[in-house]
């Protein structure tokens, strides 16, 4: 089972080829570049490991939540990959992968949302799988979700950005926690290569961005409302 | 080595609030397009949310390429090249087709080429038939633009004037909005000025005897304005105070043209972009080209706004004088002077 995966939604860029359980990966911290560098750095990944598109059984996208833009390019180049190559797709979290790559079995995650937000999630791991224990949010640090029990590790950027609201409100259950961890490619295709196995992977139209943050404008009827409130 | 000039060339445009797909064949022409607006969408917030732009494009640019390969009975396989917009336009919005297109172009082996938007529309008039023979004057009048080009071939424009503020398009919805019209205003505020008169109220024609070719718009909403504040907003004067603010837009855009013909001796005016599906502008258009002896050209109306074909077809002339882009990593502009492609 050959899949590769793209991941663009923070200002690093990379991409995994995972085969039968071999990974091969790069990551890049590229800033607001992921367009320039997206397609030679998969290029390059297939080239190095001898692999055509074709030969591969799917494509795997960090589907969010993270930069709306940065996003769209990994979601945009897996619909174009998918779709002239005839592959299925899978969009993976980008907080799940955060839990996958911190080598723990009590994450929760957060990742900097901007406007005083976090994206947030709390995974555990049972028998090798992960369970979802809150589902992922947009929130306050301050008003994040509760979780139970202690030993509980923080990661993503969402642990620097809040770093003293999230110790104030996990106080006693945070066991560690690793501001700098950001999503990967390789935790992404770790996460798909299973669900591609299973057969979840989907149609090349259906790759969607997770955005999360879904109330983008005020519509004229809800500026008047606010103006009329104000 | 002489490369072959590929044949069939899909065109994808997502500069704004319009996911269009097209596909054009060297010798068969234009095969097949398909156009989803979002119009109804960005009207809620009146005036287009460039986030919930690129959100919608992602969900409309697949099965829209579908779509336009069934339409024509092609397969994937069949693409020799596809063209994409890279600008100017919303950069979000840019990205979306972007992607896709230099992804599915790298899946496909195939050459990709980005286009300059406002190339497009200038060409689409060669889409049509009859089409114009090169030279001609190019009036290029959208939401987003207003100028009058010289074009004597692909890639070879010259700016002959622009508007130094708003878009006439910007200036029939902002006058829309004014009269409370919803978004897009322009053909609205059109339709509303079919029942008035447009001789009741005397708007000013900003800049119309400047001398040079171009264009102001931003003091005619002004005058709006004060219109709409000095009398009781009936029906029928909101209606005549539409039919004065369209007459007077109309008016510079006729004159300019005329005046660029003049300039340049050239007797062929083409006009894009989504107000050349204005009818008064065509009716006085058309007037005026049979007092002068020149000959005036639309789009079809389908290709007026924003579109895939155009995309398409200007990528497909472009590959017959040029190699592709270099490559599959993309990179958008947003911000793209005509001027500066040759």
């Amino acid at each position: 089972m050959r899949l590769l995966a793209l991941e663009t939604s923070t200002e690093y860029c990379s991409v995994a080829l995972w085969q039968d359980g071999a990974l091969t990966s790069r990551c890049e911290l590229v800033g607001q570049k992921h367009s320039e560098l997206l397609m030679p750095m998969l290029d390059s990944v297939l080239r190095e490991a001898g692999v055509k598109l074709g030969e591969l059984d799917g494509i795997a996208f960090g589907s969010g939540p993270g930069s709306f833009t940065g996003v769209r390019i990994a979601c945009g180049v897996t619909q174009g990959l998918a779709l002239g190559a005839g592959l299925p797709v899978v969009g993976i979290c980008t907080l799940l992968a955060l839990a996958e790559a911190a080598g723990q079995d009590k994450v929760i995650a957060a990742l900097d949302a901007r406007m005083g937000e976090i994206y947030h999630a709390a995974y555990a791991k049972r028998d090798d799988a992960w369970l979802t224990v809150v589902e992922p949010n947009l929130c306050k640090a301050e008003d994040a979700p509760m979780v139970t029990g202690e030993g509980w590790h923080g990661s993503g950027s969402g642990f620097a950005a809040h770093e003293n609201a999230l110790a104030v409100r996990y106080a006693g259950q945070l066991a560690s926690s690793d501001g700098t961890a950001i999503p990967q490619a390789a935790a992404i295709a770790r996460l798909a290569a299973p669900l591609l196995v299973a057969g979840a992977g989907m149609d090349a139209a259906l790759a969607a961005p997770f955005y999360l943050r879904d109330k983008v404008a005020l519509t004229t009827a809800e500026r008047l409302a606010r103006g009329a409130t104000a | 080595m002489k490369k072959l000039i590929p044949q069939l060339v899909l065109g994808i445009e997502s500069s704004c609030d319009e996911t269009g797909i097209a596909l054009y064949h060297q010798q068969d022409g234009l095969l097949a397009h398909a156009l989803y607006t979002q119009a109804a969408m960005h009207s809620e917030y009146g005036g287009v949310v460039p986030e919930l732009a690129s959100r919608d494009h992602v969900r409309r640019a697949l099965p829209l390429i579908r779509q336009t390969l069934d339409q024509a009975d092609r397969q994937l396989a069949d693409l020799d090249a596809i063209a994409y917009t890279r600008g100017p336009g919303l950069a979000g919005a840019l990205l979306v087709g972007t992607s896709v297109a230099c992804a599915l172009g790298y899946a496909l082996d195939i050459p990709v080429l980005g286009i300059h938007h406002l190339e497009g529309h200038l060409l689409s008039p060669l889409l049509a038939d009859p089409a114009p023979a090169l030279p001609f004057v190019a009036l290029l009048v959208s939401g987003g633009h207003t100028q009058l080009m010289r074009v004597d071939g692909v890639g070879q424009y010259t700016l002959l004037g622009e508007t130094l503020d708003d878009a006439a398009g910007e200036a029939f919805d902002k006058s829309a909005k004014l009269l409370g019209l919803g978004y897009p205003g322009g053909p609205e505020l059109a339709k509303l000025a079919e029942h008035g008169d447009a001789a009741r109220f005397k708007l000013p024609r900003p800049m119309l005897h400047s001398g040079d070719l171009d264009f102001s718009f931003s003091g005619l909403k002004t005058a709006v304005l004060t219109l709409t504040k000095q009398h009781e907003m009936t029906d029928s004067t909101r209606a005549d105070i539409a039919a004065a603010a369209q007459a007077a837009i109309v008016d510079v855009l006729v004159g300019k043209a005329q005046a660029a013909l003049k300039q340049t001796g050239l007797k062929q005016l083409v006009i894009a972009g989504g107000v050349g599906a204005n009818r008064l502008l065509r009716s006085q258009l058309d007037a005026a080209a049979v007092r002068k002896g020149v000959r005036v050209f639309y789009p079809a109306l389908e290709f007026c706004t924003d579109n895939g074909a155009m995309i398409a077809f200007a990528g497909a002339m472009r590959l017959r004088q040029q190699a592709p882009q270099d490559g599959y990593a993309f990179a958008i502009k947003p911000r793209w002077d005509l001027q500066q492609i040759g």
